[in-house]
């Protein structure tokens, strides 16, 4: 029963992991096209940017308050990057999907390269708040209290996320240009102004999931964000791109199915049902592809 | 992605006029067109062919003299990427197929080779044919169930199984594959002339030889009915089924032969390194063939080599180049950033799919059309 309930709530955490890394891609998906392989980029920058940040806060500071400032740095550090990258690279080839693609395999091969050339290729250790690195006991099962916090940002984000697609007049023509691009536009809306906000959210909350990544990892390292894209894609087109709430679901089913595997049939069994999961899905469900309502 | 676009790069290419693209020339035109365009590669053949006699130094551009053993081994790993990349060219270049698993397919046809050696004891020339046959079955394979979806979805389906595979491969099932550690061959297991520092030209032939099959299969299959009706297909999917062609038999062949050429590739690799490598299944390798094919220019048998003998050679030599002191005039920071080949490489690539959609090639046949005309 206790190993059950450890699992549960490590499944859990790793969902709520793979929510943040996927709800921006998703957003970005289904309302740009854009399959963005930068996105791993982004997490990374984020990891970084959080790593220096409370490297270079002085030394009085505890360290909760220091990953929460580090965090915030990190996230409008994230969505400066995503802006640039947006306005530079993406918007000149906008409705030339392939080599929007390949712009962003570029971009992410360049990025992780040049984190490897600044950082190094070896993983740095990141400071945790003590509290994070103890256990909670809870029907019988020790379990590791840094889990709760990833579900509770996870659950925070997706309920601003989705006041924000259901109240506010930015959710209004995102909701609308993931159903019908070429009617927003032909209603007078400047849908491109739209991609860049949710193209430099969507790096925001990248950055903000490649943080705690490295939290949960306890290092910050140059590949981590690749890593994590893998399972943000596997999420986010098991979810149906550009939908918020099949994000999330998809997330929490991933990270169960994948520690639930792991644990009761053989390590790395996890891994490759995800995986294969992923493919029965698109095979039985190609339309989860073209964009659910959000 | 309701309406079928065609892919940019394929309306580049046809705007630009490609090699089979050009109108028919006058008579006399025509054998003077296909002396340049038999002879030319035959010369570069016998140029690279005769390489290994070649004991000049090329300071700066190869480690030693030409058919020192370094020099032969970079360029033989150099000619073995360029291959591979011509064979994934006939995905996405000839047929408009964008796939994130190639990588499956070169690394079967490396895993395939020393498991069989090494478990089964066959020799070589039977084991390379296991190899061959056992992948393009799995290209057969792979390819129906995954190309019942288009587009991306293509792509993440053919991402999810090449995943799949390297997950496998890194678990080390049975102790079969070797982990991360990858599976060297045994001492022995191969022909001697395969084998140690001094045989480096051998080796590098075979890389050639291995060019030459890929080439040759690639010439015959564009010019044959199949590959019109690939091209059809790039061009305009629902145009070419309206005219009668079963798109999708035409997209599982183009898939078949590539993912073979990509085993022979990988069946190569292994005999070129040594063993094989899980580097093999990653995701990063078919990127960075698609990297080479845009780079050197899609749907182009030259750009798809010249792109892919480039990228190997830069990776390569991109990091001495940066321990050499030839960047020390740079700030330290920058310079650790520069020295990073796949920084060079990625910029380099963002910069040519920006301005260069024809890749390098058709950048070069630009440049000459323009200096032709007064």
């Amino acid at each position: 029963m206790s190993d059950l309930v450890l699992v549960l709530v490590t499944g859990l955490g790793l969902g709520a992991l793979y929510l943040l890394a996927a709800s921006g891609l998703s957003l970005v998906y289904g309302l740009m096209g854009v399959l963005n392989f930068a996105h791993g980029s982004f997490m990374t920058a984020g990891a970084y940017a959080a790593w220096l940040t409370a490297d270079a806060l002085p030394d009085g500071w505890s360290a909760g308050p220091r990953l929460l400032v580090s965090t915030v740095v990190a996230v409008v550090v994230g969505a400066l990057v995503g802006l640039v990258v947006e306005v530079l690279l993406i918007r000149p080839l906008y409705r030339h999907h392939i080599q929007q693609v390949l712009v962003t395999v570029g971009l992410s091969l360049a990025s992780v390269a040049a984190a490897q050339g600044v950082f190094g290729a070896d993983p740095r250790p990141v400071e945790q708040p003590s509290w994070m690195g103890s256990t909670v006991t809870l029907l019988g099962a020790n379990l590791p209290a840094d889990r709760f916090l990833y579900v509770a940002v996870a659950a925070l984000l997706l309920a601003g996320l989705l006041a924000l697609l259901r109240y506010t007049r930015l959710g209004l023509v995102i909701r609308a240009g993931v159903e019908n691009r070429t009617m927003v536009e032909a209603l007078g809306i400047d849908v491109r102004r739209t991609f860049t906000v949710v193209f430099a959210l969507g790096a925001g909350v990248a950055a903000l999931a490649g943080v705690l990544y490295s939290q949960y990892a306890g290092t910050v390292s140059p590949g981590q964000g690749g890593s994590l894209l893998i399972y943000a894609f596997i999420v986010v087109v098991i979810g149906g791109m550009g939908s918020v709430t099949g994000t999330a679901v998809a997330a929490v089913a991933v990270g169960l199915v994948q520690q639930l595997a792991n644990y009761y049939a053989a390590s790395g069994v996890g891994d490759l049902s995800v995986v294969l999961l992923l493919a029965l899905v698109l095979l039985l469900r190609p339309a989860s592809l073209q964009g659910a309502p959000a | 992605m309701t309406t079928p676009t065609t892919t940019p790069t394929s309306s580049a290419a046809a705007t630009s006029g490609g090699p089979e693209a050009a109108p028919t020339p006058p008579r006399a035109g025509v054998t003077r067109r296909r002396m340049v365009r038999v002879g030319i590669p035959l010369l570069v053949l016998a140029v690279l062919a005769w390489l290994p006699y070649v004991p000049v130094e090329v300071p700066g551009l190869l480690p030693g003299r030409v058919n020192g053993p370094g020099s032969m081994q970079l360029l033989a790993t150099c000619l073995v990427t360029a291959g591979l990349a011509l064979g994934y060219d006939v995905l996405f270049g000839r047929t408009g197929l964008l796939s994130f698993g190639h990588a499956l397919f070169v690394a079967a046809g490396s895993y395939l080779l020393t498991t069989t050696i090494t478990a089964w004891g066959l020799p070589l020339p039977v084991a390379a044919l296991v190899a061959l046959g056992g992948t393009a079955l799995l290209a057969l394979v792979v390819g129906a169930v995954a190309l019942r979806v288009g587009g991306i979805a293509f792509a993440m389906v053919t991402l999810a199984f090449a995943q799949a595979a390297s997950i496998v491969v890194l678990r080390d099932p049975g102790g079969v594959t070797g982990g991360e550690e990858g599976h060297p061959f045994e001492r022995g297991a191969l022909p001697d002339l395969l084998v140690g520092v001094a045989n480096a030209p051998y080796r590098y032939w075979l890389a050639l030889g291995f060019v030459v099959v890929s080439v040759l299969v690639v010439t015959g299959l564009v010019h044959s009915r199949a590959g019109h009706a690939m091209a059809a297909v790039r061009e305009n999917e629902r145009r070419a089924a309206v005219l009668g062609l079963d798109t999708y038999r035409v997209r599982l062949l183009a898939l078949v032969v590539g993912s073979t050429l990509g085993g022979l590739g990988g069946i190569v690799h292994a005999l070129v390194l040594g063993g094989s490598t899980p580097h093999l299944t990653t995701s990063e390798l078919t990127l960075s063939l698609l990297v080479m094919v845009v780079l050197g220019g899609a749907g182009s048998r030259w750009g798809a080599l010249l792109g892919g003998f480039l990228y190997a050679y830069a990776d390569a030599r991109l990091t001495e180049a940066s321990g050499s002191g030839m960047l020390t005039w740079l700030p330290e920071g920058v310079r650790s950033v520069v020295g990073q080949p796949l920084f060079v490489l990625g910029v380099f690539f963002i910069i040519v799919v920006s301005f260069a959609p024809t890749g390098l090639t058709g950048l070069g046949a630009r440049l000459l059309r323009k200096a032709a005309r007064p």
